[in-house]
């Protein structure tokens, strides 16, 4: 048998009782779909459940994007509107900008062995974490269960999604 | 404690629980660990990501990320999870007596 001790940050001995109580569940909502405004909640809770956190993400308004069987693999970064892109409005709004961005960032998240949308909402699934779609949303926009790829596991309302929240930190991005 | 049978031995963590002298690690201790961290009897697949990790990391110098090891280890998301439930990246570092992974994927 082996006896483990643990160091101390501070060969401390009150360092336990003053830890504050680790985040046991997160609740992410993604409300919006260009490819840079997707991928931080992505990585979130992908992080979440690499750190034993339970996760859920709830896909809401142009976030459904992102778990539309049709679109996405499509999703774009925005160069209008978006100073810390440092490109000019004016430029930004020109054909190809978005194409050029989008295949620039891409191309970054791969070196960085950040997976594309679709195989990322994959992993995030096979995770256990859960994934859900807007009632509202899907409403709102005529969608229904069929547009949505396989990991979505239902449409929901947001009184079923504060529900599910029970115990989680929510985190709106 | 200090009385106890000639086969007990103490080892140092560091304050994330990971090994403190990576030299301390063994086989038969990886067994110690994973008993420490509630996973339990380590199987031949837990040996697949735990020997393809202490590769990894002789050659980069930190453990690779999730998405690197389900590809290149023929352990898929889902079994790894299953493996080492609770956060696999950090638990099976742990397990193969590295420190705590650096990547956020």
């Amino acid at each position: 048998m082996t006896k483990f001790i643990t160091q101390d940050k501070k060969n401390g001995e009150e360092q336990k009782e003053s830890s504050p109580k680790p985040i046991e569940k997160v609740s992410i909502v993604i409300s919006k779909g260009s490819l840079e405004e997707v991928y931080p909640g992505l990585i979130m809770a992908n992080g979440a459940r690499m750190e034993g956190i339970e996760a859920t993400i709830f896909f809401t308004f142009f976030g459904l994007d992102a778990i539309i069987d049709k679109r996405m693999d499509k999703l774009k970064v925005a160069t209008v509107g978006n100073p810390a892109m440092h490109i000019p409005t004016m430029i930004g709004g020109l054909p190809g900008m978005s194409a050029m961005a989008t295949k620039k960032m891409k191309s970054e998240m791969e070196k960085l062995d950040i997976p594309p949308v679709r195989e990322f909402i994959e992993m995030i699934s096979d995770t256990g974490a859960e994934i859900y779609a807007c009632k509202a949303t899907v409403d709102m926009f005529h969608l229904d269960e069929s547009d949505f790829c396989e990991q979505v596991d239902s449409i929901i309302t947001v009184g079923e999604f504060y529900e599910k929240s029970a115990g989680a930190q929510i985190i709106f991005t | 404690m200090s009385t106890e049978t000639k086969n007990e031995k103490s080892v140092v963590l560091d304050q994330d629980g990971h090994l403190a002298n990576r030299e301390d690690w063994t086989k038969e201790l990886a067994q110690d660990l994973a008993d420490h961290e509630g996973i339990g009897e380590l199987t031949n697949r837990h040996w697949d990501v735990i020997n393809y990790i202490r590769e990894e990391y002789e050659k980069n110098g930190d453990a690779p990320s999730i998405r690197k090891l389900t590809k290149e280890s023929g352990v898929s998301t889902k079994e790894l999870y299953k493996l080492f439930p609770k956060g696999p990246a950090k638990k099976a570092a742990k397990v193969a007596g590295l420190p705590k992974p650096k990547g956020c994927i």
